[in-house]
């Protein structure tokens, strides 16, 4: 389950690998002056034809076509370019939307599911979808050893089973979001779910695979039996840019439509390129400075306090990410997730506050702050800039700079006080299961509170929408003023494009509209 | 009567021939020494790094028992020694083990990456030694003139810029202004050779203006050492023209300290290309290796690391044994 930390190595070509994708969910927003663009573009009439090239980070010689084990942005585009889910997201609210699945209902308190599966589907390998199709993929995605990172995720289903065109799902505990988990690419159905070869490459989505050679190019073609008609253009090269520089001169040398990642710091420079258009969404991940609430000194909620008040988020968003992004509230919870508690009041930078609960905290001497290169682009500049806005409230912030190779087995969870950053989630549920509820492997504050606890398994309950928003909200507040988190900023995603292409459309499923770039969008000439 | 003579001249001739066999084989057996000691310094180097696959490919997910199981899956538990004498057994037959992170076999894309490099440094090589050692040859015939000092300047120039500098400088240039150059450089399968050789154009560009100073400069100062020669001066007298003195007469006694560079260049390019791979997005073997390490694909950095060690081996082991049979005071000892 979750995101995985792999330890990178220097440079460019890696600091953007396995960042945000594994198994995380969600990103992007649309609001606002971005939402009237989008709009814009895709009233205007889509044009057939051409062949698409996406300039992508993210790949590596290792990489597989096994949707179970989709690592960094490219495999996650491959898998969304050639498969389906059950179920999709709305693009602008992140709402369940009919997929393979055309209908749902929930009972026994959202225990038992039944999926009503489509049968008018078949695969690229001409075959046709059955319910057992879906069946199979969950069962094999619920096994160890298909080393599936949405085994977390789907751990609370306890049987699933094919009757006729239905797909009966039955979990342990109640989940009324258990539809979006099944958005997740790492579940797109296979034929047999994958049992029998899960690196073949064959889907039922828009494009059909033609060629693959892992951390160098794929190459699709339109699937014209396309149950949905999806995709303008004819055919589609992705290739492997690991390099940041280099995607940045494909695409300003027009050789790709469309690159990812491109760092906060060389924005203002591609601005300034003639036909390259910046495509900035809000995101849904952030970056985090855990302290363990059960370790001395931070087991002092004052302490805990005091340094949530000593960081100036506004610097902070400004230096690390050029102002591409938005300032957080030490919850995890940004503007992009529904039931998002917009009335809670924004933390801000405040000396005299800090020095207040430091003096309160009873502790005495430097704070350790342990961070490193490959925590999150420029950590180790917040850390030092986060000291000298400590230093004003008489905090005594000592940054030791830790080797990017094993931060995250060394020092993460098990340093009292370091730096970390988390992707998106699907849903608030699943943000919030993933860092603060106890016993999960990655609540890096061991944070742990039967009441809070309480809170998150009680909205996974209930339906109604109101009353769900009632609880996260309570279950924010205490993250914001008991936790161990400082949550300071929410990073964006930047992409670029070329004026060819038209019709992209911002998802708050996640980033590169949701992996669905290459069948959403079309080229002018 | 000549027979004495001449059976002592043979005797002479065979004499030697033994002796530069002797030196050859010599070489030849320590370079094959030497590989062994690098496999093992690359096998125990790699060994020794710190963070192990199983924690960094569980990632934030890591539990010990987990940990335990993947090192237990990949034979981690064995003691080293019995995992590097399989190791060494299976390369000795063509076999490089499996990848840990796709479980592909690691050889199939080693040659194919290597190949790829290959294709880099030999068409960099084509360019490189020629241009080098003709430019270098100029440089003497012109020594302090306006052809030297041009041809210095642009060459001190280019070794002071770093590679990947080079690179982007030509991105902007040929592709980003005038559109001429091809961009990535991504090579892949069904490919004609035409239009390999047009997509890696910037790449050995690139490369070849970062190696050709320094062979330049050696041929140059290498040249100029035997200029002052008594043969060369008779040569002068006998009124030959000054590029063929250089040519036929200075060149080919100065030819080993410029084959030692040269093969050094030879060796940089095959090796030492992993930035210039990144910068274009080449898919050569350094590209291969670094995505290996970033997830700890022991078997595929070790299968890098050694052919590596065995390129830079070989190339050197040529380079001395061009030397030897270049020099003639080792083929006629007195």
């Amino acid at each position: 389950m979750e995101m995985k930390k792999s330890n990178l190595i220097g440079m460019d070509l890696a600091a953007n690998r396995r960042d945000f994708l594994k198994g995380t969910i969600g990103a992007g927003l649309l609001l606002g002056g971005l939402a009237g663009a989008a709009h814009a573009q895709a009233a205007a009439t889509p044009k057939k034809g051409g062949t698409l090239k996406l300039g992508i980070d993210g790949a590596a010689t290792t990489d597989t076509l096994d949707p179970a084990k989709v690592i960094g942005s490219f495999a996650f585009l491959v898998a969304r370019t050639i498969g389906d889910t059950l179920v999709t997201s709305d693009p602008a609210t992140g709402k369940a939307l009919p997929g393979i699945a055309s209908s749902w209902e929930s009972s026994n308190q959202s225990k038992d599911w039944v999926f009503k599966v489509r049968n008018d589907i078949t695969f690229h390998n001409g075959k046709k979808l059955t319910a057992e199709d879906c069946a199979q993929t969950i069962r094999r995605h619920m096994k160890e050893e298909s080393g599936s990172g949405a085994r977390g995720m789907i751990a609370s289903i306890e049987t699933v089973e094919a009757k006729g065109e239905e797909l009966h799902v039955r979990l342990s505990e109640s989940n009324v979001d258990l539809p979006l988990v099944f958005t997740i690419h790492l579940l797109m159905i296979q034929p047999n779910g994958g049992m029998d070869n899960p690196a073949e490459g064959v889907g039922t989505g828009p494009y059909k695979l033609v060629s693959f050679e892992p951390g160098v190019r794929a190459v699709f073609e339109k699937n014209v039996n396309d149950w949905q008609d999806r995709g303008y253009v004819d055919s589609v090269e992705m290739i492997a840019m690991n390099d940041a520089t280099a995607r940045i001169a494909a695409i300003s040398a027009g050789r790709v439509h469309f690159i990812n990642a491109v760092s906060p710091k060389t924005v203002t420079l591609l601005k300034r390129a003639q036909n390259v258009t910046i495509l900035n969404a809000p995101s849904r991940g952030h970056y985090t400075l855990p302290m363990l609430v059960d370790t001395a000194p931070f087991d002092n909620n004052d302490l805990r306090l005091a340094l949530k008040y000593a960081i100036d988020r506004e610097a902070m968003l400004q230096t690390t990410l050029g102002g591409f992004g938005t300032i957080g509230n030490d919850f995890p919870i940004n503007a992009t997730y529904p039931n998002f508690p917009s009335d809670i009041e924004q933390r801000a930078y405040d000396p005299d506050k800090a020095a207040f609960h430091f003096k309160k905290s009873g502790h005495d001497g430097p704070v350790v702050l342990r961070t490193s290169d490959g925590t999150f682009p420029g950590a180790v500049d917040a850390a030092i800039l986060y000291q000298e806005n400590a230093k004003k409230a008489g905090i005594q912030i000592e940054v030791k700079r830790e080797p990017a190779d094993g931060y995250w087995n060394n020092i993460w969870r098990k340093a009292p006080f370091c730096m970390s950053y988390y992707g998106s989630r699907l849903t608030q549920d699943l943000m919030y299961a993933t860092e603060h509820l106890a016993g999960s492997p990655a609540n890096e504050t061991n944070f742990n509170r039967p009441d809070f606890d309480k809170l998150i398994k009680e909205a996974r309950v209930v339906e109604d929408e109101a009353k769900r928003a009632e609880l996260y909200r309570a279950a924010a507040l205490m993250v914001r003023d008991e936790g161990g988190s400082i949550i300071p900023v929410f990073n964006n995603n930047i992409n670029a494009a070329t004026s060819a292409l038209k019709g992209y459309t911002e998802d708050v499923g996640n980033d590169m509209s949701n992996g669905y770039v290459a069948s959403r969008v079309w080229l002018e000439a | 009567m000549s027979a004495p003579g001449n059976d002592q001249i043979a005797t002479s001739a065979g004499r030697s021939n033994n002796l530069l066999a002797r030196l050859i084989l010599r070489r030849i057996l320590l370079g094959f020494g030497l590989l062994l000691a690098a496999s093992m310094l690359v096998y125990g180097g790699v060994e020794m790094l710190p963070g192990d696959f199983a924690a960094t490919y569980l990632g934030r997910d890591a539990t010990p028992e987990s940990v335990e199981h993947v090192r237990k899956e990949l034979g981690l538990d064995r003691p080293m020694i019995q995992r590097y004498g399989e190791w060494l057994g299976g390369i000795v037959q063509g076999d490089f083990g499996t990848s840990w992170s796709n479980h592909n076999s690691v050889a199939e894309q080693l040659w194919k990456r290597l190949g790829n490099s290959m294709l880099l440094a030999v068409a960099s090589a084509a360019i490189a030694v020629p241009l080098a050692l003709g430019l270098g040859m100029i440089a003497v015939r012109y020594r302090n003139r306006f052809p030297d000092r041009a041809i210095s300047i642009l060459s001190l120039a280019a070794v002071s810029l770093p590679e990947f500098f080079i690179g982007y400088l030509l991105i902007q240039f040929f592709t980003v202004q005038l559109g001429v150059a091809a961009f990535p450089a991504t090579v892949y399968d069904g490919m004609s050779l035409g239009e390999r050789l047009s997509a890696i154009a910037l790449p050995v560009l690139t490369l070849v203006v970062a190696v050709l100073a320094h062979m330049m400069r050696m041929t140059r100062s290498a040249i100029l050492n035997v200029m002052s020669s008594p043969y060369v001066e008779t040569a002068e007298l006998k009124g030959l023209s000054a590029l063929r003195i250089i040519a036929e007469h200075a060149a080919p006694n100065a030819v080993a300290p410029i084959v030692t560079v040269i093969a050094l260049n030879l060796a940089a390019l095959v090796v030492g290309v992993v930035v210039i791979e990144v910068v274009f997005v080449y898919p050569g073997i350094g590209q291969y290796m670094v995505d290996a390490v970033t997830v700890r694909d022991m078997p595929v950095v070790q299968a890098c690391g050694l052919i590596f060690a065995a390129i830079y081996i070989v190339l050197n082991l040529l380079a001395d044994i061009v030397s030897i049979l270049a020099n003639p005071r080792l083929r006629h000892p007195r």
